[in-house]
């Protein structure tokens, strides 16, 4: 199986490594490929829409899945959906959300692929009602460290099954995933929008509409200070029902949105999100936003991102860094504040800043919501100066028992990750058993000592 | 994802009543159905509902491309084993395709390339780039004209190459196939327009598939995705066009290359 050098990074475009990269064309590959694994071992990459360097394996391998794209089984009975784990998101959604079948949870983008999704444990804006996506795995066939295709689930091999669910692609490749997904009766959702004061006006909110939401999250206005910090715009939706449509958007009631899409062509010389325009456009967005009630299309709520292409590159060549952190309730208003404070302090400039709230414990290891809230920034990358303030944070999200999402991270390091994954001792009993060579590894793995 | 019935497979309006009755689904054939540009093509007619009867040498091989075929949309899909160089089973793996009697159309998509580089061939590798690109291909269409003829619709489509606009030194063989393939083609059409049934000529430029990994040629700024091509062909279908290049801009480029004289071209190294 061919193999070349190249030069790539995560989604946040830092940090930049070289490896080589593989595409296995199918199955049999990938076991190939693991019987083979060269000194720096391997690591499945997917659509590379984690942050940081998760899917990256300088002077290693980089299995790049993509081509797995073969959807297998679907049940529409049950709404059961067999696929090889390169499929992505956008794949599955133009199939099946025609024929009145969405994701159960979704994370911020479609451009994720099933294998991806799943060593990631992603979860979406309905964490509170239905928590991760590991909830509505029902199997995995992957790839263990002798390259034997081994399955595994809440009954069969329970142990590699749990630690695959947010295990970040270090017990495995995964090769295939049954998923279960959830019946919508339109294309789109009913949002309600309401703005609050400050954090506790925007906690206040989750805690007092979530259960009446299926999907609910704030957009923090990050540059107000003082006593409106926290300030949001809160939006909680449900699926709209068929009946609350009409004339002719009800006769295309599962039609995907229309896909206008715009790019960042270039990399700009410079971040074009300066301390000033985010400052701008995190006015005009509070600013620009009324209390009330709209049907919007999924793609607009769920993916308003996804609109723009390469958007990552607006960051300029050297990047960005998201910083997601969950803390759990006894603890999370302290926390928040804390965090937030530190950010604004800073004069860092977050243009997303993304608040929600969390459900119960995820079933994965490594998974890392339990019920609480969790803060997502970006933050444009500066050597030095951004490390720093990312270990500021690092210890107030420690000191509020909270932990970071993996999936974004990039500037941990291993201590601090210990001491917030108190299960990592487990994760790697059950890494030995499947992997005892140790052949599953990324620059994650050795910067946080998952190994 | 159910688009209406597309008018392209019902042959000629003028002649509606001459069309025979047929289901409301569209049934195509493709031959060479693991080759890469043909897995994308035949997602894009999944998805539009269709039916589809695939076949190849390795009838394993097709198992887990019509699963994935069944779930993005196809009413039907079946395989069917057929090697197209053993001519002697094709007009039986064409009859048991067509036995439904709901055939509308046959895209040819197999094909093989060799390292040729400029390389003499030894006699049995010419031949095998010669039958496998050209003449199976003309034995099944041939097969495939008689019976659409008969009932005066659908389409036939080929998969040729740019490589036989003209014979350059990196692949004249299998230039050459490809020019006899894109030469039936074109007396096909000419045949079966009265008839109305469309013939297809679609010419690829550099795809990157399995079948060119590892040419320099793969590597080049030219070279264009499988599924690229695939909704070229898609489209060509539909409308029933005649010659399609994919991507677009190699029709100005072969236009540029037939257009040097050959005392010129001899001495050119492409």
């Amino acid at each position: 199986m061919m193999s070349r050098q190249r030069t790539i990074s995560g989604w946040g475009r830092q940090p930049v490594l070289s490896m080589d990269v593989a595409e296995p064309a199918d199955p049999a590959d990938v076991s190939r490929l693991v019987r083979a694994t060269p000194p720096g071992g391997v690591v499945a990459r997917g659509l590379g829409r984690a942050y940081g360097d998760s899917a990256l394996n300088a002077g290693g391998l980089v299995a790049a899945c993509r081509r797995l794209d073969r959807f297998r089984s679907f049940d529409a009975a049950s709404g059961t959906l067999e696929v090889e784990a390169g499929v992505s998101f956008q794949e599955i959604i133009e199939t099946l959300l025609p024929r009145g079948w969405f994701l159960p949870t979704t994370p911020g983008t479609k451009f994720v692929t099933v294998g991806g999704a799943i060593a990631a444990d992603v979860h979406g804006k309905n964490h509170h009602r239905r928590r991760s996506l590991g909830q509505f795995v029902e199997s995995l066939q992957m790839v263990v460290g002798d390259g034997s295709v081994v399955t595994c689930s809440r009954d069969e091999r329970s142990d590699l099954f749990f630690a695959t669910l947010g295990g970040m692609g270090l017990t495995g490749i995964i090769l295939a995933a049954t998923l279960r997904l959830v019946p919508v009766e339109t294309s789109r959702v009913t949002v309600e929008y309401r703005k609050t004061r400050d954090l506790d006006h925007t906690l206040e909110n989750f805690e007092d509409h979530d259960a009446t939401y299926e999907h609910s999250v704030g957009w923090i206005d990050c540059m107000a200070r003082g006593a409106a910090m926290g300030r949001s715009v809160v939006m909680q939706a449900n699926w709209t029902a068929l009946d609350e449509l009409r004339g002719a958007s009800r006769a295309g009631a599962l039609e995907l949105p229309s896909k206008l899409k715009k790019t960042v062509p270039f990399t700009p010389p410079v971040s074009l999100l300066t301390p000033l325009s985010v400052r701008v456009f995190n006015q005009m967005f509070y600013a620009i936003h009324t209390d009330g009630v709209k049907i919007v299309d999924l793609d607009s709520f769920f993916y308003p991102l996804d609109a723009v292409s390469h958007w990552n590159r607006l960051y300029g060549p050297r990047g960005f860094v998201q910083y997601q952190a969950f803390f759990p309730k006894a603890s999370s208003r302290q926390g928040l504040r804390a965090l937030l404070d530190c950010v604004v302090q800073s004069g860092a400039a977050s243009f997303l800043a993304v608040i929600k709230s969390c459900g119960e414990a995820d079933g994965g290891v490594l998974s890392y919501l339990e019920p609480g809230h969790t803060l997502a920034l970006d933050i444009p990358y500066r050597v030095g100066a951004v490390d720093d303030l990312c270990r500021r944070c690092d210890r107030i999200v420690l000191e509020h028992g909270g932990r970071l999402y993996l999936a974004k991270d990039a500037l941990m390091d291993a201590a601090t990750f210990r001491a917030m994954y108190p299960r990592l001792g487990e994760f790697l009993d059950v890494k030995r058993r499947y992997d005892p060579a140790g052949r599953f590894t990324s620059s994650q793995a050795r910067r946080l000592a998952i190994e | 994802m159910t688009d209406p019935l597309p008018h392209p497979l019902a042959g000629d309006p003028a002649r509606v009543g001459v069309v025979p009755s047929r289901s409301s689904v569209p049934h195509v054939l493709v031959v060479g159905a693991t080759s890469a540009i043909a897995q994308a093509l035949c997602r894009r007619l999944a998805a539009h509902g269709w039916a589809l009867t695939l076949t190849s040498r390795e009838a394993d091989a097709l198992v887990p491309i019509a699963a994935d075929l069944r779930v993005r949309g196809a009413v039907r899909v079946t395989t069917q084993a057929l090697d197209p160089c053993r001519f002697e089973g094709i007009a039986a793996a064409f009859a048991a395709a067509a036995a439904g009697g709901d055939l509308d159309g046959v895209v040819v998509c197999h094909g093989a390339l060799t390292d040729e580089q400029g390389r003499f061939l030894a006699p049995d590798e010419t031949r095998r780039i010669i039958d496998v690109n050209f003449t199976s291909a003309a034995a099944l269409l041939a097969v495939a004209a008689e019976s659409l003829a008969a009932r005066r619709s659908g389409f036939l489509c080929g998969i040729s190459s740019v490589a036989g606009d003209r014979g350059r030194q990196s692949n004249f063989t299998y230039g050459a196939a490809k020019a006899g393939f894109t030469a039936y083609l074109s007396g096909l059409r000419n045949r079966l327009h009265p008839l109305g049934v469309a013939v297809i000529t679609v010419e690829p430029g550099i795809v990157r598939t399995p079948m060119t990994a590892g040419l320099p040629a793969a590597d080049s700024r030219l070279a264009t995705s499988p599924d690229v091509v695939a909704a070229d062909i898609e489209r060509a279908i539909l409308r029933r066009r005649d010659v399609v290049y994919t991507p677009w801009f190699w029709r100005w480029i072969m236009t540029v290359i037939w257009s040097i004289p050959e005392p010129i071209f001899k001495r050119l190294k492409l």
